[in-house]
């Protein structure tokens, strides 16, 4: 099990602020690919993964990164802080 | 060192008063405090959406950066989160090192990381609705000069 966040419009345009999900996904793209897979809403927010970003287990990584041993994966837009 | 990730409202006088009675040592302080625009009057309120325990995070590890690359005597940051109205402080960084030169550049840094490496957006509620900032690439472009 793995916890997914969400954050900003990402966030809006799937509905929620975070699930536990039940993945066998090796990499962050491949979860990416199987969220997708599940609805439209998902569909939309990574549309455009040049757009978006991604932490795992609160320090900032990449797509291609392996999920093995993460217990949490988040999702934004390039931060706008400051 | 401190870092106040925070709903409140702070007053930047206060805070830069604080900071410099306990910089010991020190010779200079550089203080920075960041303002919610306005966008000429038409802006209603901006929100601030954060990811609690990687804004800390984030942000310590940038200071911590920091402190070690100019010997730092003290550091400072507050960054507000929730609901803010135009003109109000969002953000303040402090810095204090033996020379002023050191204090500004440290202080710059720790602005250019802020904004593109601790997890804040933003949003804006003006009279065409809400809309959520987007990065600016000269933000990411910013911190190549480090």
């Amino acid at each position: 099990m793995i916890n997914v966040l969400y954050f900003a419009w990402v966030r809006e345009r799937i509905g929620l602020p975070g699930e536990r999900l039940d993945t066998r996904a090796a990499t962050v793209a491949d979860l990416v690919a199987e969220l997708v897979a599940r609805e439209e809403r998902y569909a939309m927010a990574f549309s455009d993964l040049a757009s978006l970003r991604v932490a795992l287990d609160q320090e900032l990584s990449s797509f291609d990164a392996p999920l093995d041993g993460v217990r949490e994966v988040a999702f934004f837009p390039p931060m706008t802080g400051g | 060192m401190r870092l106040s990730v925070q709903a409140n409202a702070f007053d930047p006088g206060a805070e830069a008063t604080a900071f410099t009675k306990t910089a010991t040592g020190a010779g200079a302080v550089v203080t920075f405090t960041g303002l919610v625009r306005d966008n000429g009057g038409t802006l209603s309120a901006m929100e601030i959406e954060h990811y609690p325990g990687m804004t800390e995070r984030a942000i310590a590890a940038i200071m911590d950066q920091a402190a070690l690359r100019w010997s730092l005597v003290d550091a400072l940051v507050i960054h507000r989160f929730g609901r803010l109205a135009g003109g109000e402080p969002i953000m303040m960084v402090a810095t204090a090192a033996p020379h002023r030169a050191i204090a500004f550049a440290a202080a710059e840094f720790l602005m250019d990381y802020l904004k593109s490496r601790a997890p804040f957006w933003k949003k804006e509620l003006g009279p065409d609705g809400v809309e959520w900032v987007a990065a600016k690439d000269g933000d990411e472009d910013a911190l190549s000069r480090w």
